[in-house]
């Protein structure tokens, strides 16, 4: 099918962009990497949309830490934040999400952004953000307005983005001594979106358990967490099959994809205790 | 003069060898010439409004909207493009029973599967055909639809074409023996139900067709992305009511095939059709979408099988019941039959048996048509010959190996004929397995598979055995009244500057036919392949021939190339005899030069020869030939088919807890009789291979109860990648067929035909001490640990 695009305009900066947005009557649509949108507008699952390119917008990539926090420009690509060596250093867990996501002519296109604001239930960025209490930054026609991972992912590519804004950033608390990061997928085949996955944080204060591909958008498993907390793993992979609500599709049903998360917190468990000693 | 095949250090001896192929550079270049790189001046796009129903009648189509789109040339209804295109019926004389009802270009009153064409939009660029069709507004009234195969032919189903009387399409028994009386005696009967799944090709190029009908010259020229375009000539011209010799059918490049375009496809003909009512180049590229729910599919059988062993594991009896939904059409012209038919004649094909029986049942449903697909019917036979042996093996105790060892025709026997009635002029089962138990070390296997064990790793073999059947002859299609044809023709041309042209029948999909042509035209001359330029695909400059299906390409295309190079050869030599004033038998040619047969000493070269003749001929006797342009064509006719065969192995571990599978490693050992490129066929072998993979662990069409397609994108239809592919080793056995010089059989299908039942046996293989076994393909994560209990709900 050919792509059928309202119209296009590439801005210059942050400002150009909220303009071309405000000025697009409804019709406005952010274009990132493209590695969503554009297959989108190809199977004309989306059409008539006005694309402001923000690609090009300097100030929006990047990765810089900011003292207790690792700001990442929503522009930074896939590619990039898996051999950026504050992320390596500070939040490991994106660095080993990269890993997972996609080909890398699609890493090499894709970023953080694009990914977030997209929120596929199973990508892998989304529960990353999650898991690591994240702040994104959005500006908009009123101006700008951070945004608690928990509060941003509302549904199936459904997020608090609203009309007219634009995800320009996230922050990042950096890891503290000893925190330990694990991602566990599994996906019919390497860089396929995942069947079900997990993010596990294990901080002094505590686990944070994020799932995705197990329900409409990434889930925080705070039961699974708090048994975590006490060592009860059999009382964590049992509280988490209740927190998840999977999809059944093509490729599983959703009692599988249960199964799966259940056989991949203990995995996971086992990779931050091998990480541990 | 016969060439000495064995002999490695002969002159000119480019057949045997790996050499570079003639078309890579343009390929990988980017210089290749699709379909959708032909531009032609008042070219228009054609895009079509498919059925979003599986079965509903037609009723108002309301054009207005759709033609207010800026660029919309014209519109077309089924009824239409009826006044100028007869429908066709998929049907063969041979396949007794067999029918269907006549199918049209567009749908005409009634659609029977999502994505049958039913209205074309014709524009000037594909992007408004596509948006003019998005507004085309067709008043569908839909019907009860066909879509479960099992339940098919039951009394409370409804009937798909009424006209039709029943919803079944063909069935066949074939019987051989005492099946029942054995089974009743037998020391072990066992029995199990196989499934494999709905597939289809991808070709990486989608079908593509551009027509153009030139009314002053009263000629319709097609470029299309085609296996078979002498096929497509006549199909074209039949329908189309032209003669055929004013349809012309050119195939340039093609991106890969795999079967799935040697068919007749209704969007294809319907673009044809509208470029004669048009008057002007009309094109149709499918786009992916429209491939996952036009391409024919393939394979969706379901089959309960029975085999019968004695206590020394030797096979009594195989019965087989296999059944096939084939969608809601038999296609043209080839039909929907071959299939179900191809496992009857194959099943228990390596085995030396007496009593068999197998009936193939063959219905129609509201899904898209299914058809021929690389190695067709062999992966099916072969998994439920496979899995039979490899259960009856364990059943008995015995060792996988041992129980074939013990079944397999020996080397010795051939000329035979089994008990599907299938003539084996020549196979090697028992040399090919002890090759690749060699090349895999399978007692070192089973040790390592041991000591894993123990740890709690769960590995498995799997060992698959097959035959698959190459060169056909007309007792394919021929017989049955289809006007495709069994032979193929070679011309082969030596220009003034020395250097060859060869046109050919066979046609290249991106396998590699062109290298193979050029390397035995430059043997069977005496040039360098260098020398030698290949034409195919074109039905008014190539020799008339079949093309390329059925593994057919090098056995009947390679040695009409042999001979008519060989012919060449001689026609030089008469002329150079001449010259040289020296007998033809004392010359030869190597290497571009005419030279002194005994000494191998120069005489003259080609470009002396090619001088003298176009543009000196006054210097030569009176009366010397000098027919330098030589055609010969080959037909099989001692056999119906060439059969070849093989074994393959899978080594691979099942993570027990997910499910999921890792292919570690794969061998196959295959008998194609004489290899022209070692390197080709080995890709061959590689790429089969991963198709056949891909039906064991990825591959499945997905359809819901009320016909609709469910999963008709790359995201989700899972291919193969290479990622999850286990490195592969390849061997050889070398039958020559004697019907032919060349003595080349098919290398195309091998791959494709064991890889599943490889990998079913050694999934089985690992589950086996856990008390699971899994017989549906595409063996998924979550169907392993089903068959396991580790998922019940
Ligand atoms: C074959 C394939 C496999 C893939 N596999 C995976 C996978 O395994 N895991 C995974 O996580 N992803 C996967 N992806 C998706 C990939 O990661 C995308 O890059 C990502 O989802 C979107 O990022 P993008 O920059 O390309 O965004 P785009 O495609 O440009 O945009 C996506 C959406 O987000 C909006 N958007 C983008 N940026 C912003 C912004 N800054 N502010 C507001 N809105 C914005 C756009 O308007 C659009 O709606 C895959 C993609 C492909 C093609």
């Amino acid at each position: 099918m050919k792509a059928l695009a309202g119209g296009y305009a590439q801005a210059r900066d942050l400002r150009h962009a909220l303009d071309l947005l405000g000025q697009a009557d409804g019709m406005g649509r952010v274009l990132a990497g493209g590695q969503s949108l554009i297959a989108a507008m190809n199977m004309r699952l989306t059409s008539g949309d006005l694309l402001v390119d923000i690609s090009r917008i300097a100030e929006l990539r990047g990765v810089a830490l900011d003292g207790g926090w690792l700001r990442i420009g929503a522009l930074t690509r896939h590619a990039e934040i898996g051999r950026d060596a504050l992320i390596a250093r500070h939040a490991p867990l994106l660095t080993r999400a990269v890993g997972h996501i996609a080909h890398s002519a699609i890493r090499n296109r894709g970023t953080i952004g694009g990914s977030l604001a997209h929120a596929d239930p199973a990508a892998e960025f989304p529960a990353c953000v999650l898991a690591l209490e994240a702040v994104l930054h959005l500006d908009g026609p009123d101006g700008r307005r951070d945004v608690a991972a928990e509060d941003f992912f509302l549904g199936v590519f459904e997020t608090a983005i609203e009309e007219g804004e634009i995800l320009t950033g996230i922050s990042v608390p950096v890891a503290q001594d000893g925190e330990r990061h694990v991602l566990r997928e599994a996906a019919r085949r390497s860089g396929d979106y995942a069947l079900a996955g997990l993010c596990l944080l294990r901080r002094t204060a505590g686990h944070r358990l994020a799932a995705f591909g197990v329900g409409p958008c990434p889930i925080l498993a705070r039961g699974a967490m708090e048994k975590l907390d006490h060592g009860d793993i059999d009382g964590a992979v049992a509280a988490l099959s209740g927190e998840i609500d999977p999809p059944g599709d093509t490729q599983a049903s959703a009692a599988y994809r249960r199964h799966l998360a259940g056989v991949l917190l203990r995995r996971a468990l086992s990779d931050l205790e091998g990480e541990q000693s | 003069m016969t060439i000495s095949f064995g002999n490695p250090d002969r002159p000119n001896s480019y057949i045997g060898k790996t050499v570079p192929r003639p078309n890579a550079p343009r390929l990988v270049q980017g210089r290749g010439k699709y379909v959708d790189d032909i531009v032609l001046p008042r070219m228009a796009h054609v895009a079509f409004v498919r059925s979003p129903h599986a079965h509903a009648t037609i009723g108002a189509i309301d054009t207005a909207g759709a033609k207010e789109v800026k660029g919309v040339l014209r519109i077309f209804t089924g009824a239409e493009i009826a006044e100028v295109c007869t429908p066709w019926v998929g049907v063969l004389a041979h396949l007794k029973g067999l029918k269907s009802p006549p199918q049209h270009a567009l749908a005409v009153d009634r659609a029977c599967w999502v994505g049958e064409p039913v209205v074309a939009v014709v524009a000037t660029s594909r992007a408004a055909a596509e948006e003019a069709a998005a507004l085309v507004d067709v008043d569908y009234d839909p019907l009860p639809v066909v879509t479960d195969m099992m339940s098919a032919l039951d009394a409370d189903t409804p009937v798909l074409h009424a006209d039709m009387g029943d919803n079944l399409a063909f069935r066949r028994l074939h019987e051989e023996g005492d099946v029942d009386g054995v089974m009743a005696t037998a020391h072990k009967v066992v029995s199990a139900r196989f499934k494999t799944a709905r597939h289809t090709g991808v070709t990486l190029e989608p079908r593509s067709i551009l027509a153009d009908w030139n009314p002053a010259e009263q000629q319709l020229t097609t470029w299309n992305a085609t296996q078979a375009p002498h096929m497509i000539q006549t199909v074209l011209a039949t329908h189309l009511g032209l003669p055929e010799g004013r349809v012309r059918v050119i195939c340039d490049d093609v991106g890969g095939s795999y079967g799935i375009k040697v068919h007749v496809y209704p969007d294809e003909v319907a673009t044809a059709a509208i470029s004669k009512i048009m008057e002007r180049p009309v094109k149709f590229v499918a786009d992916r979408l429209e491939s996952f729910s036009t391409d024919i599919h393939a394979r969706d059988h379901e089959i309960e099988a029975k085999i019968a062993v004695d206590a020394e594991g030797r096979i009594l009896a195989i019965d087989v019941d296999d059944w096939t939904a084939i969608g809601a059409y038999s296609v043209y012209p080839r039909t929907s039959a071959i299939e179900g038919n191809q496992v009857v004649n194959l099943c228990g094909g390596p085995y030396d048996f007496a009593n068999y029986r197998a009936q193939t049942t063959v219905v129609f449903q509201n899904k898209t048509p299914t058809c021929q697909y690389r190695a067709v019917g062999h992966p099916i036979a072969v998994a439920v010959t496979e899995g039979l042996v490899d259960l009856a093996a364990a059943e008995l105790g015995m060792d996988p190996v041992e129980i074939r060892r013990r079944n397999m025709y020996a080397d010795d026997v051939y000329p035979v004929t089994s008990p599907a009635k299938m003539k084996f002029e020549g196979l090697s089962h028992h040399a090919s397995l002890n090759k690749l138990l060699e090349l895999m070390d399978y007692d070192g296997l089973r040790a390592e598979q041991a000591a894993l064990r123990g740890k709690g790793i769960h590995r498995g073999i799997g060992i698959a055995s097959f035959i698959e059947l190459t060169n056909p002859s007309p007792f394919m299609y021929g017989i049955g009244g289809a006007r495709i044809s069994a032979q193929d023709g070679c011309t082969v041309r030596m220009d003034p500057d020395g250097s060859l042209v060869a046109l050919s029948g066979v046609t290249e999909q991106g396998q590699g036919t062109e290298a193979m042509l050029s390397q035995i035209v430059a043997e069977g001359v005496g040039v360098s392949p260098d020398r030698v330029r290949v034409i195919t695909g074109d039905t008014q400059v190539t020799p008339y021939g079949g093309g390329t299906w059925a593994s057919r390409g090098a056995g009947i295309g390679g040695e009409a190339a042999l001979q008519s190079a060989r012919a060449l050869r001689g026609a030089i030599l008469e002329v150079a005899g001449a010259m040289l004033q020296s007998p033809a038998e004392a010359l030869d040619i190597r290497d571009g030069q005419v030279v002194d047969a005994a000494s191998g000493e120069v005489r003259m070269p080609l470009e002396e020869l090619g001088r003298i003749v176009y543009f000196r001929g006054d210097t030569l006797p009176k009366g010397v030939p000098r027919e330098l342009v030589q055609t010969r064509h080959f037909i099989t006719s001692d056999y119906p088919f060439a059969f070849t065969n093989g074994v393959q192995a899978s080594y691979l571990e099942v993570d027990t807890e997910t499910g999921i599978v890792t292919l570690l490693k794969h061998w196959c050992v295959e008998d194609c009789g004489r290899i022209i490129n070692p390197q080709l066929v080995d890709e061959q072998i590689r790429g089969g291979i991963v198709q056949g993979l891909g039906g064991a662990l990825f591959e499945e069409i997905h359809y819901d109860a009320e016909g609709q397609l469910l999963n008709g994108s790359m995201a989700d239809y899972l291919v193969p990648m290479a990622a999850e592919m286990p490195d592969m080793v390849v061997g050889h056995v070398e039958t020559p067929t004697m019907e032919s010089e060349l003595g080349a059989k098919g290398a195309g299908e091998a791959g494709t035909a064991g890889a599943p039942a490889a990998v079913m046996n050694a999934i089985n293989d690992a589950l086996r001490p856990l008390g699971g076994q899994v017989t549906a393909m595409p063996f998924t994560p979550e169907r392993i640990l089903r068959a396991l209990g580790r998922i019940t709900d």
